[in-house]
């Protein structure tokens, strides 16, 4: 059962193959058996999840099944899940057990989908290797040895091994795409405000978007419909239509024409991972689409904008963490300010310290002109080389990431090393616009993405694409070793 | 632009984050190695470029100014490291 696809259990217990509580069991039994290799998995809600089983088969026989009925999942533990401990990957939020349900929890709720846990992750979301968890790192199933990327490093690593279908992740600067092209997963960040950020534990809130992680475009096309919609407590939130995403999955994409940036096959890619996305671009040339050469000439601006940008909000939205309201506080304080500072010390691992003491310095008095303004200027550049693009294109494609999976503390104590692996995929952010990662083969058995980045609100024609890719190969099939029996 | 050691005291002071001896050379490294790398902005030719806040160009949306939510303090109060009698409890403020 667990080397099927959501799509697949969805007819497996339609037919009355299996009972949803038979799956959940399945699943929770290989969790427990199995994630002590993956540490993939923060919190394993059994209890709740049978009983949302039991539920589902009494709704499946007496046909008032909705989109979901009785299909396992995960969530990301950056969203709030009423009774069930949130911490976002951090001491801060250790203790931390919200009294309510973010927007997506609510609206998997309602679809019958079965909450299996909650999923490892980088501490506050900030990392791209997982190594950032105050829980520890996760190990990638592919290569235990290796990071399984990140941030949602955890919810990549379950549907790798097999322990959930699917799960629920966030993307701000690459965190759905990185780590589902590391773990040889399909994964996908929409436009910014298509789905709600209500109940998400914010970390820079003008790049944070979240959405689905699966075994197959078509099963987050499934996820996606669940998730995308206005949600009047995200400010941000986009009121637009939300299209049905399965429908257009088999359009044929001849005639479509396909941008390739020079900037995204730089000296900086790995030459076999190269070789496997050209072949990937080869098979959608294959298929009636038209290659073309594109530029997006401020591509290498990105990463430097993303970390003026990404650690300014994020000092101000991790100001609200003061060991006053919820969250750790330190043992004695002698007063307040002396609660704060070591609340804050103590709560936060270094990651997340250095965000927040480069965000206060980029918007402290005297360099906010030369930094965050200097940003948020490049970062219309930015999107001005994607508006551009688009006049001649109707969706990009190139690697992910530059490198497959690499070792743990391959990075070693420079930050920027690590910030470098998401090169191809902070750009996507800082202009709001939708991309995916979906697994186009393999450097020394280690997974390669192929990343398609979208215009605004087009998901569906790069579903369409990631599905009609995959209906010809099947690179999204491959399981590690050991994971088949 | 690079920091020093009195910048990054200052620093934590400001966001509030104690920062131990024995880390302090550590921090300070670390963080001009960040600034090293979004010093590479500074290369942009940015003259007449509108910063960009939201990535739509959206503006707020408004809402009518009438009570929405209800109290809910019984919910949030046991998720409090010290709370009294509905109140959160700090250390004291004034003497």
């Amino acid at each position: 059962m667990h080397n099927k696809t959501l799509a697949e259990l969805k007819i497996g217990l339609a037919k009355r193959e299996f009972s949803s509580v038979e799956l959940t069991r399945h699943f929770l039994d290989r969790i427990k058996s199995l994630d002590e290799n993956y540490n993939s998995f923060i919190s394993v809600t059994e209890d709740s999840a049978l009983a949302s089983a039991r539920q589902a088969d009494t709704n499946l026989s007496t046909g008032e099944a909705s989109a979901l009925c009785g299909l396992p999942i995960a969530h990301k533990d950056i969203f709030c899940t009423n009774g069930v401990r949130t911490s976002c990957g951090s001491r801060m939020l250790d203790n931390f057990v919200p009294p309510y349900n973010a927007r997506i929890v609510d609206n998997f709720a309602a679809a019958g989908a079965v909450v299996l846990g909650k999923t490892n992750m980088d501490e506050f979301a900030m990392g791209s290797s997982n190594e950032t968890s105050y829980y520890g790192p996760v190990k990638n199933p592919w290569h235990t040895d290796c990071v399984p990327g990140g941030s949602s490093g955890g919810s990549a690593a379950v549907i790798a091994a097999r322990l959930a279908p699917a799960a629920t992740a966030t993307d701000t600067g690459g965190s759905i795409r990185q780590p589902a092209a590391l773990c040889g997963i399909t994964g996908l960040k929409p436009t910014y405000g298509r789905v709600s950020r209500w109940g998400m534990i914010a970390f820079a809130s003008s790049l944070d978007q979240g959405g689905p992680m699966a075994h197959s475009a078509e099963d987050a096309a499934m996820l996606l419909n669940i998730m995308a919609g206005f949600d009047a407590r995200d400010s941000t939130s986009a009121e637009r239509k939300v299209p049905d995403y399965t429908a257009t999955l088999n359009q044929d994409i001849a005639g479509l024409t396909v941008g390739i940036p020079s900037e995204y096959f730089d000296e900086g890619l790995n030459p076999a991972t190269e070789q496997a996305v050209r072949e990937a671009l080869a098979e959608l040339e294959k298929q009636g689409a038209t290659l073309k050469d594109i530029s997006l000439p401020h591509s290498h601006l990105s990463v430097p904008a993303y970390y003026v940008i990404a650690p300014a909000e994020a000092s101000a939205n991790l100001s609200r963490f003061d060991g006053a309201r919820y969250g750790y506080r330190c043992k004695d304080p002698v007063d307040l300010h002396d609660m704060y500072m070591r609340s804050r010390a103590e709560g936060f691992g270094d990651e997340v310290k250095r965000r927040i003491l480069v965000g206060a310095y980029c918007l402290s008095a005297g360099y906010y002109d030369a930094y965050y303004n200097k940003a948020m200027q490049v970062r219309r550049l930015i999107k001005n080389d994607f508006e551009s693009a688009f006049n001649e294109v109707d969706i990009i494609a190139g690697p992910t990431c530059p490198n497959p999976a690499f070792e743990f503390g391959a990075k070693g104590d420079n930050p920027v090393a690590m910030y470098l692996e998401d090169i191809y995929t902070i750009a996507a952010n800082l202009a709001g616009l939708p991309a995916m990662s979906l697994p186009c083969g393999f450097v020394d058995e280690k997974p390669v993405g192929l990343q398609l980045i979208g215009q605004y609100f087009e998901e569906a024609r790069m579903l369409n694409i990631a599905h009609r890719y995959q209906l010809a190969t099947d690179w999204h099939q491959q399981s590690p070793a050991g994971i088949q029996l | 632009m690079t920091i020093d050691r009195a910048d990054i005291e200052k620093l934590g002071e400001l966001a509030r984050i104690a920062i131990t001896e024995a880390n302090i050379e550590a921090t300070t490294r670390s963080i001009n190695e960040v600034l090293a790398l979004v010093d590479q902005l500074q290369s942009a030719n940015t003259d007449q470029v509108s910063p960009l806040a939201n990535p739509l160009d959206a503006t707020q949306r408004l809402r009518h100014d009438r009570i929405s939510e209800s109290n809910h303090r019984e919910d949030f109060q046991p998720l409090a490291p010290a709370t009294e009698n509905g109140l959160y409890l700090v250390p004291k403020v004034i003497e």
